[in-house]
């Protein structure tokens, strides 16, 4: 097998990766904050209907797009040199957005 | 036999777009697990990159749909507040009331749908980042294991997601149904 490309920069993937683990925990972090405060909840909700998920999801996903967008900028044709950290940093993060949603979490810092 | 439209739209969040994703996944994971290059030929590669790149993108665009669809039309019927002092026939209209007018219930929703709303939210961003990384970089994925290890890994999140917010949407739709 000859045509695989083993040397072109991967930064840009990379970026995606990590900016998708950064826009999880974004969502678990702002999910907890408007469980922690009642006004934090109501400047979400910025779709009545939907409540407060609504501005959490618009958070979460804004968070994950500006995240991507400045590392893709920065690392797009760059070789990543460690990307074992980077696996392990998006995995954190991952796993910080998973427990940050996860209901028993959430009303155990929201006092319930 | 009829549905009604809540029970359509309903139907087609769940077991047209989520199960979607959810019966994809097999197949996507698959793929993506066998792009190596001491596996395939070159033009083995190229085809088995273009089916990827398709079905990602498939995928990310059911998720994309599915959450939205739950989110802006679904979830308002489900969470819309019943009137004051609403009987257990008026409640039926009403399922989140409904499942939290009892005790044995109420975990449904502060449990189950708690999780659900939240975790599915993460299934289309990293189902779209994994999209992205297999259609621009797919020469360097199958080269690279440490970059495909770590889409493997997001691709697998991104299931359990899914994973849960179907599960507990069809157990939830089974104890309050929205219609």
């Amino acid at each position: 097998m000859t045509a695989m490309d083993h040397t072109s920069p991967t930064g840009g993937a990379w970026a995606a990766v990590l900016a998708a683990a950064i826009g999880c925990a974004c969502f678990g972090l702002v999910t907890d904050l408007a469980e922690m405060s009642k006004s934090i909840s109501n400047v979400l909700n910025i779709h009545n209907p939907t409540g407060d998920l609504s501005g959490k999801s618009a958070v979460g996903v804004a968070a994950w797009l500006l995240a991507w967008g400045i590392l893709h900028a920065r690392w797009r044709g760059r070789i990543i040199r460690r990307p074992g950290g980077i696996t392990l940093l998006s995995v954190v993060l991952l796993l910080l957005g998973l427990v940050g949603v996860f209901p028993p979490f959430v009303d155990m810092i929201a006092g319930h | 036999m009829e549905l009604t439209s809540r029970e359509f739209w309903t139907a087609l969040h769940g077991m047209v777009l989520g199960a979607g994703f959810l019966l994809a996944f097999s197949g996507g994971f698959a793929a993506l697990w066998g792009l190596r290059p001491d596996w395939l030929t070159a033009e083995g590669a190229a085809k088995l990159l273009r089916q990827l790149a398709v079905g990602s993108w498939g995928m990310a665009i059911l998720a994309w749909l599915a959450v939205l669809l739950g989110t802006y039309v679904i979830y308002p019927w489900y969470r819309a507040k019943a009137p004051a002092g609403a009987g257990a026939d008026l409640l039926a209209g009403f399922p989140k009331y409904l499942l939290l007018s009892k005790p044995q219930s109420k975990e449904w929703h502060e449990f189950g749908m708690e999780w659900k709303e939240h975790i599915a939210w993460f299934c289309p961003i990293l189902a779209t980042a994994v999209a992205f990384v297999v259609a621009r970089y797919g020469q360097q994925v199958a080269a690279d294991t440490k970059l495909r290890r770590a889409l493997l890994i997001l691709f697998t999140v991104s299931f359990f997601c899914a994973a849960v917010a179907g599960a507990f949407g069809a157990l939830i739709n089974k104890a309050a149904p929205t219609r």
